[in-house]
């Protein structure tokens, strides 16, 4: 990552929608934000929450209701859309189905900003797209029409389109929505080594909570108040800031998994020795049958042996049983 | 592969021009229409007379109207990213009749009835000057509307509207109008290719080179706006200024054919289509002169059918359109090949 500079910063900014000539509703502010080249952002958030707003008004799609946006120094909406085109390259939700479009003329329409009155393109232009191509790895769809892609491959070709605007930020509304899990990976490991290797800025939204916090350089938290809390995934964890963004009713962040705990605490106690695979699963799954583990539970359990013959042991007040398989053991333990 | 396509629809549009001068109530032989045409004296008075004042006017304008209302059709379909817009949707041509109403049904206003009895329906001037100006404010109307709107669904919406409200305007003049002028009205929205000759065919030609040039320079602009509105606009497009730079380039062709030609239905919405389906493409770069190509070729085909080759009488040019685009129309629809896109 080359030094710390500064690409993007926002001042006392408030977001929100303007309904009418004079009236307006903010949803998120006043942020200060800032945004340096080579970093990978996701930005999080429950539903509602103004993410998609946030990132619509930094791209100059949507005017900001209030405060300022620097883009490399410089005032966002004294900006032509045509200068603010080679400095942000957007990833939308909008679909684009253009059945007679096929990807290579898509992903050349990121020189757009670049080519002259007939959208000629010159070799350099050329070279261009043939790096995004390479580098999102599209180059085996290239004849085919965008009808015809998967969601991932979709998400994958719009990404290339961006990538060949050559623009040093690049923003994501949602890359990840609609994509099966490998393909989720896939684009956010992408994502990542792009941020990585060419030292462009990565803002994305998304939902996936756990990826995030594997890949991300920054987090920027929203809650539904318009808070909004920037930092390292692992200082959001530890100050609480998840906990406070996402809790609902009835849904708790664990701190010490990264995960929400989809499950109420069990009435029934019980304690687990052992450290091995099968202890961990068994585990999971007395929680999921509605236990709570605890060292000082009156029930006793001890998973041994090798983890392909995993032995459970039950000492309940001095009564003794021992289970061969962990169904067995589960649907006596249920009563 | 393209320029083998290419090279057929020259040929057709050869063939068709050849056919379409030959066809008509006076049987002339094919060779000596060739011998007419390329040759300084051509023979035969009557048929030279025919060929030159009548025939080849004819063709001239089929060619022009072609290739206008295929590329207007073009530009709405990719404008409103919806496959079955064209200028007729925007409330354009409803302008252009409302002009034409205007001079037609001004019950008693002699000037206006001495002309058109002069200079026959489609050849007066008074017609296009009103034509042309219900055209242009429908588009002023709708530019105006349009440039204080975001989503391009709702200006086609509005132009919808605006083109229903112009119609019922005119409905309304017709039911306090009588039977006789009504009737002059009504066979101007028949549509005809005859009667546009010498200056009104060179001011045709004119106009839609304008409109046909300022669409070809738009077409970068085009391309980006099948992504939609806001990739557009991430792109460094001016939404805007694109859609009223689209607009008014529509609104000359249209404005202009519909005023020497009456309303023409039809070739508008099937032509680009027929462009896509065949080239397979969306760069409006190529679109632009293919649509052109098989504007022309279906433009000729239809005012050849309209001859009814072999009689004396000759069909309204908008009945056989009909004809020829409602079919392609279904088959977009309900075709077997995915071509709803734009």
């Amino acid at each position: 990552m080359a030094g710390q500079k500064i690409l993007l910063q926002t001042s006392g900014l408030t977001v929100g929608y303007r309904s009418g000539r004079n009236q307006s509703k903010a949803v998120a502010g006043p942020l200060d934000l800032t945004l340096y080249a080579g970093q990978m952002i996701c930005l999080l958030g429950p539903n509602g929450c103004g993410k998609s707003t946030l990132l619509r008004t930094i791209s100059g799609l949507q005017e900001p209701i209030e405060g300022r946006i620097e883009l490399e120094e410089k005032n966002l909406r004294q900006m032509k859309p045509s200068q603010i085109a080679q400095k942000i390259s957007l990833v939308l939700t909008d679909n684009v189905r253009s059945a007679n479009l096929d990807v290579y003329s898509l992903i050349a329409l990121g020189r757009y900003p670049y080519s002259g009155w007939l959208g000629i393109l010159t070799d350099h232009d050329k070279l261009v797209i043939d790096q995004a191509i390479k580098a999102t790895g599209t180059g085996a769809f290239l004849g085919r029409k965008i009808d015809s892609l998967s969601d991932g491959e979709c998400q994958k070709v719009m990404l290339a389109r961006a990538m060949a605007q050559d623009t040093p930020l690049i923003i994501l509304d949602e890359p990840t929505a609609h994509l099966d899990l490998p393909s989720r990976i896939q684009l956010m490991r992408l994502l990542h080594q792009l941020a990585k290797e060419t030292d462009k800025a990565i803002l994305l939204s998304t939902h996936e909570l756990d990826l995030a916090l594997q890949v991300a350089d920054r987090i920027w938290l929203m809650s539904s108040g318009g808070r909004l809390d920037a930092g390292l995934p692992e200082e959001l964890v530890l100050n609480g800031a998840f906990q406070h963004a996402f809790n609902k009713d009835e849904i708790e962040f664990d701190a010490a998994t990264g995960t929400f705990n989809i499950h109420y605490a069990g009435k029934q106690t019980i304690s687990v020795t052992g450290d091995s695979t099968a202890a961990f699963w068994t585990r999971k799954a007395l929680i999921r049958n509605g236990f709570s583990i605890s060292a000082a539970a009156e029930k006793k359990l001890t998973v041994s042996g090798e983890d392909n013959h995993p032995v459970w042991e039950v000492d309940d007040n001095g009564k003794r049983a021992v289970y061969t398989t962990l169904r067995e053991f589960l649907d006596t333990i249920k009563i | 592969m393209n320029k083998i396509k290419i090279l057929v629809l020259l040929s057709l549009l050869v063939a068709a021009f050849l056919l379409d001068v030959a066809m008509g109530s006076v049987h002339i032989p094919l060779k000596d229409v060739i011998k007419v045409l390329f040759t300084p004296d051509g023979g035969n008075d009557t048929w030279v007379y025919i060929i030159e004042k009548i025939r080849l006017p004819k063709a001239l304008t089929a060619i022009i109207v072609g290739c206008g209302l295929s590329v207007c059709g073009l530009q709405m379909q990719t404008l409103f990213r919806n496959p079955l817009a064209d200028s007729s949707v925007l409330g354009i041509t409803a302008g252009a009749s409302l002009g034409v109403a205007l001079v037609m049904l001004s019950a008693g206003s002699i000037t206006s009835l001495y002309t058109i009895k002069e200079l026959g329906i489609s050849g007066s001037w008074l017609i296009i000057l009103a034509s042309s100006l219900g055209a242009a404010l429908i588009m002023i109307l709708i530019v105006g509307i349009s440039s204080s709107l975001k989503d391009n669904v709702i200006v086609l919406i509005v132009g919808v509207m605006l083109g229903n409200i112009t119609f019922s305007v005119i409905s309304i003049w017709q039911y306090f109008s009588s039977p006789e002028l009504i009737k002059d009205y009504l066979i101007w929205t028949f549509g005809s290719l005859g009667g546009v000759t010498g200056g009104q065919l060179l001011i045709l030609a004119i106009v839609v080179s304008a409109g046909l040039l300022i669409s070809f320079l738009s077409s970068k602009l085009l391309d980006a706006l099948l992504l939609g509105d806001n990739y557009a606009r991430s792109m460094g497009l001016t939404v805007k200024r694109a859609r009223i730079l689209v607009i008014a380039s529509t609104s000359i062709l249209a404005g202009g054919i519909t005023a020497f030609c009456g309303p023409i239905g039809f070739i508008g919405i099937a032509v680009p289509h027929l462009a896509r389906a065949l080239f397979g493409t969306s760069n409006h770069r190529m679109l632009i002169p293919v649509c052109c190509l098989i504007g022309t070729v279906l433009m000729l085909v239809c005012d050849i059918v309209a001859q009814l080759p072999g009689s004396q009488t000759v069909l309204p040019i908008n009945v056989i359109t009909a004809l020829v685009g409602s079919p392609v129309v279904i088959w977009v629809i309900a075709g077997p090949k995915k071509l709803r896109g734009f």
